[in-house]
């Protein structure tokens, strides 16, 4: 069995040696240069634009501005098309705007033969801006006499549901009821490669781009409808990608990149955001304020959990009122017991664009629930963890809820696994009594999460197998390994289906919308799970007709055969090797009377959406006069369903909890509240955690089999980033009886709160 | 545009080029098709481009071509001789501390480095984190990394 053991990742081994070709390391002669002309204000209309100066340098090519693009407005959130006109994202962009909208917005762009004069001739841009008033914050979006930042107004959406019962009669079985405001910042993604994408033009009607980005698929039917073009006149090539984390789950360059080729006879015309445009002129995560009330009996159950959020979109829709949604579906699925009630608003501001980002809204949200939730236990006396493990999903329960299918529900078992591993009751002992300025906190929070987007958007996926010659099988599918690891997943999976090893098997990594099989892309935690029918079916049809031709070769009957290790053996004698699957690849392909190549290829839709679940366990010590945080032990348990790669499953955990920790204590975008100037887009200034910054970190898994996978696998790619804020939340009130309900909780934050409770 | 004429190695080929005096050591290799050296941020705060200069691990895009004169450069593609991955690359494969991969070959550079320097010594897992804190890495949490480099340092 493949599955299950850390075989060599199928990428690693060209990463390590540098062999692995990324967007920018590709190049073509004559290649030109873009760069954008921002705007250095966040709100306002260009009255007048003034190429002159621009135009008259050596070397440039061109100066489009707003008044030059199509005007035709797109969407640019990377989700699978909707049939459904209603669910069809927000399209509020232009490829160039005059009413700017955000300090960074674009309102014209410079072509040249070398980036050094492109940024020059971007500077050369003389634009004459009347300012409009500025909403930066939620407040004053909200306001009654806001500024309209877009047509129809500040507000994108306004939602609300009810599951599991009615909220009114589920307040009247409440013995105590609580409540609480919850704030979280803008996280940037950071990823290390930033965006970059350039286009050409291989004939009069036919572009080819060649992009990070996180989906292909879609990047190519967004892009027809910016330009207006047929989809199918529209190539997609993604190569290797340097992380995304859901800022290139987004189409920011390919649109732009596209428009100036077809502008420019076909020429080859790159952008290649440096990195302060990278942070703060793609995609942010919305900066959140969470308000929770829940109500709980005398024996600790939870009745209800209310949860209500204003979403800070920022100046143009992208994902817009998906991420709080997404999130608010999901999180039913911890306390499935309890009836939950979720209402959410989506706002324009004149800050960054906020997108999809790493659990798509989760983090925000689970910093209110688990928040809120630890004071309902605090409040009726019960430990953390036994309140959890109360109320929490129990196998049935989601079936009993949705009515509709059975899944894996392991959250008891992470629970238990996490408090052993951290020593709970001892440590909950010790800390019971401590004074003094340096003090020591337990903390711990959960989280549930999906597996993919389905019922909201449609699940497909495709994977196509071919016998080689030699005998060993290529793939192709449509997921899109991004660095998580979701190529050597889908091989693991195709070598167990089919009995072939896994050395055999060669991943198509590149992807190629002219030739790969359809998939919208990597999003959601949704690859391995919603890719494994189309794997399993494809390797299936594969082993099928490897056989059929094998009986053709032999004198056994398909019935008497099968695949094993890379063999044709007999089925009830698996050691009896009948023929070499190299031989028989070069019949199939060269005999002259029988076979063919041999191939599969399935599209697969997957309609059901396992839920996973996990908690962070946390210990840290506070220096109460220092205002400063520190980390001893950090734990995530995850219940992802089997576990098929267990090293890069491992890698996915620590990768998301450093993440977590992050946004928990110092991770933050700061934009002025009266002009909206960013402060700190830069890697100096907006600091993500470094190796010193991060302590050891733990990871573990619960042994479930999820009924609805092939091969029993759940989500995990984005969970691990979660619980960690509200178990350092939880655990800092554990330390010094003082509830820091915002996120980043910086030096700053604490002393301001530590003040107000007389600590300091 | 000014030029000046410089003498280098870069992975054991000596090269003699005119270089203009403002193109960073980091233009120089990835012109040459040494792309293992990428740009993250190119004012030094990413480490995505770290190759070693005679030895020390430097931000290449901070440090001008003509500087690299005389010099004897190191990336992570001439790591790997005869189709056979040095210690620490073996170390980043086995550990499991390669994702994305856009951070690796500057950090294999890093942990090159810092293994060469202290060979045969103990130290912490603070001390080994002190000596990759110029890398970033968004993928990985660091942890498979300080694992990898753990490993090497034993070999």
């Amino acid at each position: 069995m493949a599955i299950g053991k850390s075989h060599r990742r199928k990428d690693v081994r060209a990463k390590v040696t540098g062999k692995t070709r990324y967007t920018d390391d590709y190049s073509m002669p004559g290649m030109l240069e873009a760069r954008y002309v921002r705007s250095p204000i966040a709100h306002g209309l260009v009255k007048n634009i003034d190429t002159t100066a621009a135009l008259a340098l050596p070397g440039v090519e061109a100066v489009f501005t707003f008044a030059d693009v199509p005007k035709n407005v797109f969407p640019t959130a990377g989700h699978p098309y909707s049939l459904d006109p209603d669910h069809q994202d927000v399209a509020d962009r232009l490829l160039l705007t005059d009413h700017v909208r955000y300090h960074g917005d674009e309102v014209a762009i410079v072509v040249a033969r070398d980036r050094l004069t492109a940024g020059k001739a971007a500077k050369a841009v003389v634009v004459d801006y009347e300012e409009l008033p500025i909403c930066v914050t939620s407040a004053a979006a909200l306001a009654p006499d806001a500024p309209a930042i877009h047509a129809g107004g500040n507000i994108l959406k306004s939602t609300s549901f009810e599951i599991g019962g009615s909220l009114a009669e589920a307040e009247t079985r409440a013995d105590l009821t609580l409540q609480g405001t919850f704030r979280t910042p803008i996280v940037l993604h950071c990823h290390l490669e930033n965006h970059t994408a350039y286009a050409y033009m291989d004939d009069n009607d036919h572009l080819v781009i060649v992009s990070s980005t996180q989906i292909p698929h879609i990047c190519r039917r967004i892009v027809g409808q910016a330009l207006g073009m047929e989809w199918s006149r529209i190539r997609v090539i993604k190569p290797y990608i340097g992380g995304g984390f859901g800022a290139k789950q987004d189409v920011v360059l390919e649109p732009m990149v596209a428009f100036l080729s077809t502008k420019l006879g076909g020429a080859p015309v790159k952008i290649e955001m440096d990195r302060e445009e990278c942070l703060v002129a793609t995609r942010t995560r919305h900066s959140q304020t969470v308000t929770a009330r829940a109500g709980v009996t005398k024996d600790a159950s939870i009745t209800f959990i209310d949860l209500d959020v204003i979403s800070n979109t920022g100046a143009y829709a992208s994902h817009g009122h998906s991420i709080p949604m997404a999130a608010g579906s999901k999180c039913c699925h911890l306390y499935p017991r309890a009836v939950t009630k979720f209402s959410a608003i989506s706002h324009y501001a004149n800050i960054p664009a906020a997108g999809a980002m790493r659990a798509y809204g989760s983090p925000q949200l689970f910093f209110g629930m688990e928040s809120l939730l630890e004071e309902a236990a605090r409040s009726i006396g019960m430990d953390s963890v036994e309140f959890r493990l109360k109320n929490c999903a129990r196998p049935g329960d989601i079936k009993a809820k949705t009515g509709e299918y059975e899944h894996a529900v392991g959250i008891k078992e992470c629970l238990e696994k996490g408090s052993a591993a951290i020593d709970w009751e001892a440590k909950k002992k010790r800390y019971a009594t401590q004074t003094g300025n340096i003090r020591s906190g337990l903390g711990v929070a959960c989280f549930s999460y999906g597996s993919g987007t389905y019922p909201a958007c449609v699940e497909i996926a495709g994977c196509r197998l071919v016998l080689n010659q030699d005998g060993s099988v290529h793939m192709q599918v449509g997921a899109t390994e991004i660095g998580q690891g979701s190529d050597t997943a889908l091989a693991q999976m195709a070598t167990d289906t089919l009995g072939l090893s896994y050395d055999r098997i060669h991943v198509v990594s590149e992807q190629d919308t002219d030739v790969t099989p359809f998939d919208p892309g990597a999003y959601a935690s949704r690859q391995t799970y919603v890719a494994a029918p189309a794997v399993h079916a494809a390797a299936d049809k594969l082993k099928r007709k490897i056989l059929t031709h094998a009986a053709l070769m032999t004198d056994e009957s398909v019935e008497n055969l099968n695949l094993a290790n890379g063999n044709i053996v007999l089925q009830d004698q698996p050691e009896k090797v009948v023929l070499d699957l190299r031989d028989l690849a070069l019949d199939s392909y060269y005999h002259k009377d029988r076979g063919g190549q041999l191939t599969a290829e399935v599209s697969s839709k997957t309609r059901t959406n396992a839920p996973s679940y996990g908690c962070t366990f946390v210990d840290l010590e506070v220096d109460i006069e220092m205002c400063s945080v520190t980390i001893k032990n950090i734990i995530n348990v995850h219940d992802a369903g089997r576990i098929i790669h267990p090293l890069s499953a491992t890698g996915q955990v620590h990768g998301g909890m450093a993440m977590g920790i992050g946004m928990a204590l110092f991770e933050e975008l700061m934009i002025d509240s009266e002009t909206g100037w960013i402060y700190n887009g830069n890697l100096l200034d907006y600091k993500i955690p470094t190796c010193v910054d991060i302590p050891d970190l733990e990871s573990e898994f619960v042994d479930t089999f999820d009924p609805t996978s092939p091969y029993g696998n759940k989500s995990l790619g984005e969970p691990p980033i979660i619980s960690q804020g509200p178990s350092i939340r939880n655990a800092i009130w554990d330390a010094t009886g003082v509830k820091i309900n915002e996120m980043p909780m910086t030096p700053k934050v604490l002393f301001t709160h530590f003040r107000a409770a007389g600590l300091l | 545009m000014q030029t000046r004429n410089i003498n280098l190695t870069i992975n054991g080929k000596k090269y003699e080029l005119v270089v203009d005096v403002r193109q960073s050591l980091l233009e120089l290799l990835r012109e040459r098709g040494y792309t293992s050296v990428k740009q993250g941020c190119g004012v030094g705060e990413c480490g995505a481009c770290t190759v070693l200069v005679d030895n020390v691990a430097v931000d290449s895009c901070l440090y001008l071509a003509v500087w690299a004169d005389n010099t004897t450069i190191r990336t992570a593609e001439g790591e790997c001789r005869d189709g056979k991955l040095s210690p620490v690359q073996e170390a980043y494969m086995e550990a499991g501390a390669v994702q994305c991969g856009f951070c690796t070959p500057g950090l294999i550079m890093a942990t090159t480095a810092f293994v060469e320097e202290n060979k045969g010594k103990t130290l912490s897992r603070q001390e080994m984190k002190k000596a990759h804190a110029g890398n970033l890495c968004r993928c990985t949490g660091y942890q498979t990394i300080i694992n990898a480099a753990e490993e090497a340092l034993k070999k």
